[in-house]
C-alpha cells in the first residue's frame, strides 16, 4: 500500500512491470520489492526445500525469500534479489521454485513430511543401496529442492572486467562511509567510493534521522554532490566489494544495466580495485527472532519496515505488529504512526520500556505463534499480562543487529565477540591496511558513525602522509543502543533461522545431539549458513542456538569461515570477455589470410592457427589432400609457412660458451654461415626441445626452437644465463615475430628459389646445413638448407612486413613448377616417414638415450642436464626406446595412442612393452607408419610385436624397424647437384 | 626476381574511431632492440646520446619522441624511429616484431584499464612512462603519450587480437556513456 506523498521518491513517474503475468504500477525509483509491497503482493517465493509460502524478509542484497527470475530464453537471469533490483518499465519478473503456481504449489506436500525431512534426513535414509544415490536420490532430492535456473542457452550478453587504483577505498556510503571519503578526499586523496545501493547514503535514505538540523537523505545528497565535484573522486553505485585479498586488492561486482531495459552496454563489470588503504563502513544487518513459524509472507525485519515506509513510501501492512528485543521495535512503531499506518501493537521482550506514541505496548512480550497460509493473518502474544491474538498482516521483528564484518574476514581473521551489542565486530588487524568505521564495527548511533568516519579518515590519510583538513562533526542522534538477549521463542511450530535453506532451531539442536557440535560441521550438517545469502541473516542466531545446544558461550562456539564473494558474483562477470575470439590471443602467420583465402581449416599449435591441409577442388577427405601435398613434396617442391617455431637471437663474446652449457652437443665448433640440430636437456637429464641453431657470426648465433616450446626455451635461457652461468657475457632477444618464414621443400626447391632470389644459389654455394643472407627483391632475408622433410629444402626468411607477399609469390611459383602449399598433416607425414622426433616423442619422460640419441650428450663438455642424463636407471637397454612400426599386413591401421604387447600375451597392464606416439598413412611407401617407445626398442629391429589400441578397439601386428623409414641415408636432403 | 610488398601488422584492421577514443597504427620506423653487453651500458648510452641525441633509458620510460628510446625489459630497450648505431651491445632488428596501436581520446585510460592491471593515474603514469603488462591475456607494453593518449604495443601475431580486445574495451565504455544515471 502506498502512502500519499510519503517516500524519498514520491515524485517518480509512474513504472509498468510484471510479476509472474500479472501487469503492476510502480514508480521510478522503487526496488522490485518496493513496488510488490506497494501493490499488496506479499507471497514472491516458494522455500527451497518445503516449499513453504515467503515473502519479502529485508529492504537490501542480504535478502533470502525474494528471489526472483527475470528475463528470458538466453537472457534468463535467475536468483535476482528483489530487494536490490530496481525497477523499469517493461520489467517482467517471475517467481521460482512453486509449479504449478506460487499458490499452488504441488512441491508443498514436502512441507507436510518435515518431520521426516529434518537436517541429516539424506544421509541416513538414502544410504541404501549405495549405487542408487547418485543416479536416483539425488537427481530426485536436486530436482525437488532448488532455487531458479539457468536457461542452458548460451548468454549472449556483454559483461566487463576492469582495474582501478586508489590511495583510499571507502566500501559503503552510510554517514560513516560519506565522511571518511570527505575527509579523505579533501586531504588530496584519490578515493573510491563504492555502495552497492543505487544511491548513496546508507540508513540516511531508510530513517528519519536529521543531520546537521537536515533531513538525513538531503544531507548524504548534499555530500555526494561534493565528492562528485571533485576530481580527485570517484563515486561508484550499484558495486559491490565482493572479496578482500593480498596487497590491497579487492573484488568488486558493478550491476551496470540491471537496472534498465536491455542496452548494449555491458551487464555487469567485475573489478579489481587496488587501494593503499581501505576504509570499511559497510553497516550492519539486522536479524530476526526465532519464534514459532515466524516465516510467514507479512514478517520482516524491522528495518525493512522502515526503508519500505521512509525510502519509498510503501506501508507494508494495513495494520502492524512490532516484535523486537531492541529500541528498534519503538522507533518502528514511531515512523508508522507519523505515517499513518495503525500499529496494532509492539510486543517488547524487554521490561523496562515505554510506549514513545500512540501504540499498545506488551512488556516481556513474545510471539509464540503465527497464522495465515499464503500470508500472515494474525500472532499470539504472550506478555507480562497474559496473551492473546492480535490480527496483523505484518509483523516488523528485530533481534537486534550483527555489524557486517565479512570484509574483515576474508583473510582468515575472525570476529570478536562484543557482549554490549550482542554480535560479532571486526577484529583489528584483521586486513592490512583496512580501518573499520561506523555500524561495521558496532558504532550503531548516526551521531557515533558520522564521527567514527571522519576518525578513520584522518588516521588514515595521516599514515599516508596527508594533512587531514579539520571537520566538525554534524549534529545527529547518539542516543545509545539497548538490547537484550532474546535468540529463540518457545512454542508450537518451526522457528526458522535460515530461510533460504529452511534450516530451523530444531535442525541446530539436532546437530549438536548427532555430535556435530563444531560451528563448520553443524553448517554443513545442516546446510545453514549456504546458498546465495550465506547466512547474513541467520549466523548469529544460529550458533547461539548451537552455543545453547552444547552449553558453550558463544565466542567459545565462534563462527564459520567468512569467504568470497560477499554477495553472489555471476561467473559471467569473471569471465567477462572470454567468450569467442576474446577467449584466448590469436597469433595469426603473415599467411593468416592467404591460408584463408585457400579453404585451409586451421588447428590450433599453442596460440598460434596452422593450416591443417589445402583441399583442392574434387577431394572430399582430408587424407586426399594430405596424401597430394605429401607427394608434392617428394616429387616437385612444396611451401609451408614455419614461421611459429621460436627464434632466439643470441650474441656476445661468449655466445658460443653459452650455447655450448644449454645444449647437449657442441656448438663452439660450429663454422660460420652453417647449421647445426641440437638438442636441449633439462636440468634431471631428460629431454627438454630440439631445433636447429645457424652461426651468423663469430659472436652471433639464431636459435631455433619447436613451436610449442618457445616460451618455455626462452625462460629457460633467462634462468641459466641469470642464475648459473652470469659470468658469460651473452644476451638474447625473441625474434619470433620479426621474421616470416617459409619451407621450401622438394627436388625443385632450388629452382623455386631462384625464381624469386636476386641472385641465384647453387649446391656448392648453398650445400646441405648452409645459411646466410639472400636478397629478395632488394630486400634482404635469410636463407637456411635445413629439412624436416627429408627433401632437398630450405627455409627462406624476410622481415614480417613482407611475408604475405613473399608468400603469394611462392605459391604461385610452386603451383607453375608442378607444387604447391602444404600443411601440418603433410608436414607431420614427412618427418615420420624420415624419423623426425616433434613433442609426441620428447613428451617430457624420454631421455637422450630413449631416442637414440645417446652420443649427442657430449661427454667433452658440460651441459645442463649432463650429469643427470647418466644416472643409473637412465642409460639401461630394457628402457623404452624410439623405434618404427609398419603393419605386418600391409592394410592394417596403427594408431597413437596404442600400447604394445608380445605378440600372443594378454593385453594388460603388467605385459606393457611401450607405446605409439605418431602414426601416419605414408602415400610415399603405401601403408601405415608409427613412431613409438619399445622396451629395449634398439635391439629389437625386425622382430613382431601386437599393436593393441583399447580405446578404439584396434589390434595390428606390427614389425619392429629403424624409425628412419624413408631415404635413410639422407642422400635428398644432402642433394649437391647444381642441375 | 620478386618484388615485395609490405604490410603493416594491423593493415585492413584501423584506423577505428569509437565514441569519444581513437585507435590507430603507428609506424615507429626502425626499431632496435639493444642490450648492453656486461659493463657496457654506459658507454652505449654514451654513443646512444651522441649519435641520435637520447641515451639508454632507466626502466619503465621512454625517452624522446622520434627519435626515441623505449625500456623494454631487463637490461633490454627499443630504439625507435632511427638507424641504431654500432654499440657494444646486443642490436637485433625488431623493426617488423611489434603491432603497435595508438590510442587517444577522453577515456583512453578508462579503455585500457578494462585490459590492463597496472595503475594508469596521471599521478603515478606519467608522459613518459612505460610498462610492460598484461593486455587481455597478451604481454605487451604500454606507453603514456599524453593526457590521454597511449601507444600499446603486442607481438605482431597478436595484432587482431589486440585490436579486438581494444575495440570491444571502447564499445563497451561508449556504450556506458549513453546509460541514463
Amino acid at each position: 500500500m502506498r502512502i500519499a506523498g510519503k517516500g524519498l521518491n514520491a515524485g517518480g513517474a509512474p513504472v509498468s512491470f510484471s510479476f509472474d503475468g500479472t501487469i503492476y504500477e510502480g514508480r521510478e525509483g522503487d526496488t522490485l520489492a518496493a513496488a510488490l509491497l506497494a501493490n499488496d503482493v506479499r507471497l514472491v517465493g516458494r522455500s527451497f526445500k518445503y516449499h513453504r509460502p515467503r515473502g519479502i524478509l529485508t529492504a537490501g542484497s542480504e535478502e533470502p525469500n525474494a528471489l526472483v527470475t527475470l528475463g528470458t530464453h538466453a537472457a534468463q537471469d535467475p536468483n535476482i534479489r528483489a530487494t536490490t533490483q530496481e525497477l523499469y518499465d517493461g520489467l517482467a519478473a517471475r517467481s521460482q521454485n512453486a509449479w504449478p503456481s506460487l499458490k499452488r504449489d504441488a512441491m508443498a506436500v514436502n512441507d507436510l513430511m518435515s518431520p521426516f525431512l529434518s537436517a541429516g534426513f539424506y544421509y541416513k535414509t538414502f544410504m541404501w543401496p549405495k549405487s542408487f544415490w547418485e543416479k536416483v536420490y539425488e537427481p530426485i532430492i536436486r530436482r525437488a529442492a532448488g532455487l531458479g535456473a539457468i536457461s542452458g542457452v548460451t548468454n549472449e550478453d556483454t559483461y566487463e572486467k576492469a582495474f582501478a587504483h586508489c590511495d583510499v577505498l571507502v566500501i559503503g556510503a552510510g554517514p560513516a562511509g560519506l565522511m571518511a571519503a570527505l575527509v579523505a578526499a579533501q586531504a588530496g586523496a584519490d578515493v573510491i567510493l563504492a555502495d552497492e545501493d543505487s544511491r548513496m547514503g546508507g540508513r540516511l535514505l531508510a530513517e528519519t534521522y536529521s543531520v546537521d538540523g537536515r533531513e538525513g537523505a538531503d544531507w548524504a545528497a548534499d555530500i555526494v554532490a561534493r565528492l562528485m565535484a571533485m576530481d580527485n573522486v570517484r563515486l561508484m553505485t550499484r558495486t559491490t566489494i565482493t572479496g578482500a585479498y593480498d596487497q590491497g586488492t579487492f573484488g568488486a561486482l558493478e550491476r551496470v544495466t540491471h537496472h534498465t531495459a536491455a542496452t548494449q552496454a555491458p551487464r555487469e563489470c567485475f573489478w579489481r580495485i587496488v587501494a593503499k588503504r581501505s576504509i570499511l563502513c559497510a553497516g550492519a544487518l539486522e536479524r530476526p527472532i526465532a519464534f514459532p513459524n515466524n516465516d510467514r509472507p507479512g514478517i520482516m525485519t524491522a528495518g525493512a519496515v522502515r526503508a519500505y515506509l521512509n525510502r519509498w513510501g510503501v506501508a507494508p501492512g494495513k495494520s502492524v505488529t512490532i516484535f523486537a528485543n531492541n529500541d528498534d521495535a519503538h522507533r518502528t512503531a514511531v515512523d508508522l504512526v507519523e505515517a499513518g499506518v495503525k500499529v496494532a501493537g509492539v510486543i517488547d521482550s524487554r521490561a523496562d520500556v515505554q510506549a514513545l506514541g500512540d501504540y499498545p505496548i506488551f512488556t516481556n512480550g513474545k510471539v509464540v505463534g503465527t497464522k495465515g497460509r499464503l500470508g500472515l493473518e494474525s500472532i499470539t502474544v504472550q506478555h507480562s499480562g497474559g496473551t492473546r491474538d492480535i490480527r496483523t498482516d505484518c509483523l516488523a521483528m528485530s533481534g537486534g543487529w550483527n555489524p557486517t564484518v565479512h570484509l574483515t574476514c576474508h583473510m582468515n581473521g575472525r570476529p570478536t565477540w562484543n557482549d554490549d551489542i550482542l554480535s560479532f565486530v571486526p577484529t583489528d588487524g584483521a586486513i592490512p591496511d583496512m580501518t573499520v568505521a561506523g555500524a561495521a564495527r558496532g558504532v550503531f548511533s548516526t551521531h557515533g558513525c558520522l564521527e567514527d568516519g571522519i576518525a578513520a579518515a584522518r588516521a588514515v590519510v595521516d599514515t599516508l602522509g596527508l594533512d587531514a583538513v579539520a571537520v566538525d562533526t554534524p549534529s545527529a542522534d547518539d542516543s545509545a543502543y539497548r538490547i537484550e538477549p532474546l535468540w529463540q521463542v518457545e512454542g508450537k511450530g518451526r522457528k526458522w533461522l535460515d530461510f533460504q535453506n529452511d534450516v530451523h532451531v530444531k535442525d541446530i539442536k539436532l546437530a549438536a545431539q548427532e555430535n556435530f557440535r563444531s560451528v563448520e560441521h553443524m553448517k554443513r550438517y545442516t546446510t545453514q549458513g549456504m546458498a546465495t545469502d550465506q547466512g547474513k541473516n541467520s549466523n548469529v542466531a544460529a550458533l547461539a542456538v548451537l552455543a545453547d545446544a552444547t552449553g558453550r558461550g558463544i565466542p567459545e562456539t565462534g563462527t564459520t569461515t567468512f569467504r568470497p564473494p560477499y554477495a553472489p558474483v555471476s561467473i559471467a562477470a569473471m569471465g567477462a570477455g572470454a567468450q569467442g575470439h576474446g577467449f584466448a590471443p590469436e597469433r595469426h602467420m603473415t599467411s593468416h589470410q592467404a591460408t584463408l583465402d585457400r579453404g585451409a581449416p586451421m588447428i590450433e599449435a599453442g596460440l598460434w592457427y596452422r593450416p591443417s591441409y589445402f583441399p583442392k577442388q574434387g577431394e572430399t577427405t582430408w587424407l586426399e589432400s594430405c596424401n597430394r601435398e605429401v607427394g608434392m613434396v617428394r616429387n616437385t617442391v612444396g611451401i609451408c609457412d614455419v614461421s611459429t617455431l621460436g627464434k632466439i637471437d643470441i650474441q656476445g663474446p661468449d655466445a658460443a660458451a653459452f650455447l655450448d652449457f644449454v645444449y647437449c652437443n657442441t656448438f663452439s665448433t660450429l663454422k660460420e654461415y652453417r647449421v647445426r640440430y641440437g638438442l636441449m636437456l633439462r636440468e634431471d637429464g631428460h629431454v627438454m626441445d630440439d631445433g636447429t641453431t645457424a652461426r651468423l657470426g663469430a659472436n652471433h648465433y639464431v636459435m631455433t626452437t619447436t613451436t610449442a616450446a618457445a616460451g618455455q626455451v626462452m625462460k629457460h635461457l633467462d634462468w641459466v644465463s641469470q642464475a648459473l652461468r652470469p659470468d658469460l657475457d651473452v644476451r638474447f632477444a625473441s625474434v619470433t615475430e620479426q621474421w616470416a618464414q617459409f619451407a621450401v621443400a622438394g627436388p625443385k626447391s632450388r629452382d623455386l628459389l631462384n625464381t624469386v632470389l636476386d641472385a641465384d644459389i647453387d649446391g656448392e654455394s648453398w650445400p646441405f646445413m648452409a645459411c646466410g643472407d639472400v636478397s629478395i627483391g632488394g630486400i634482404v632475408g635469410r636463407l637456411f638448407r635445413i629439412s624436416f622433410s627429408g627433401e632437398h629444402a630450405y627455409e627462406v626468411s624476410v622481415p614480417a612486413r613482407f611475408g604475405a607477399s613473399l608468400f603469394r609469390q611462392l605459391c604461385a611459383q610452386a603451383e607453375a613448377m608442378g607444387g604447391g602449399v602444404y600443411g601440418m598433416e603433410a608436414l607431420n607425414v614427412l618427418r615420420i616417414e624420415k624419423g623426425f622426433i616433434t613433442h609426441s616423442e620428447i613428451h617430457g619422460r624420454v631421455s637422450a638415450f630413449d631416442i637414440g640419441f645417446g652420443r649427442m650428450v657430449s661427454q667433452k663438455k658440460d651441459c645442463i642436464g649432463n650429469a643427470a642424463s647418466q644416472r643409473p636407471g637412465l642409460l639401461e637397454a630394457e628402457r623404452e626406446q624410439l623405434v618404427g612400426f609398419k603393419p605386418v599386413d600391409k592394410a592394417e591401421k596403427l594408431t597413437a595412442g596404442a600400447h604394445l604387447f608380445v605378440e600372443g600375451a594378454d593385453a594388460v597392464r603388467l605385459n606393457d612393452q611401450g607405446y605409439v606416439t605418431s602414426v601416419c598413412h605414408s602415400p610415399t611407401l603405401g601403408h601405415d607408419l608409427a613412431l613409438g617407445f619399445l622396451r629395449d626398442g634398439a635391439n629389437r629391429h625386425g622382430e613382431t610385436v601386437m599393436m593393441v589400441d583399447h580405446l578404439r578397439g584396434v589390434k595390428t601386428l606390427c614389425e619392429v624397424c629403424h624409425p628412419v623409414f624413408f631415404d635413410p641415408d639422407n642422400t635428398r636432403a644432402k642433394e649437391t647437384s647444381n642441375g | 626476381m620478386a618484388r615485395l610488398i609490405a604490410n603493416t601488422p594491423c593493415a585492413g584492421l584501423l584506423p577505428k574511431t569509437i565514441g569519444s577514443v581513437s585507435l590507430s597504427e603507428v609506424d615507429a620506423g626502425v626499431v632496435t632492440l639493444v642490450a648492453p653487453f656486461n659493463g657496457q651500458q654506459k658507454a652505449v648510452s654514451d654513443a646512444l646520446k651522441s649519435a641520435i641525441g637520447v641515451g639508454f633509458v632507466a626502466p619503465n620510460r621512454c625517452v624522446g619522441t622520434s627519435p626515441r628510446v623505449m625500456w623494454c625489459g631487463m637490461g633490454q630497450a627499443l630504439v625507435m624511429g632511427v638507424d641504431c648505431p654500432d654499440l657494444p651491445a646486443q642490436c637485433v632488428d625488431h623493426s617488423d616484431a611489434w603491432a603497435i596501436v595508438r590510442i587517444d581520446g577522453a577515456g583512453a585510460d578508462a579503455v585500457l584499464a578494462r585490459l590492463t592491471p597496472i595503475d594508469l593515474r596521471a599521478s603515478v603514469f606519467k608522459k613518459g612512462h612505460t610498462a610492460r603488462t598484461l593486455i587481455g591475456h597478451m604481454t605487451g607494453g604500454i606507453t603514456r603519450l599524453g593526457a590521454q593518449s597511449f601507444e600499446v604495443m603486442v607481438m605482431r601475431s597478436m595484432a587482431a587480437t589486440l585490436v579486438h580486445e581494444l575495440v570491444q574495451a571502447a564499445e563497451n565504455m561508449d556504450a556506458r556513456a549513453g546509460l541514463s544515471a
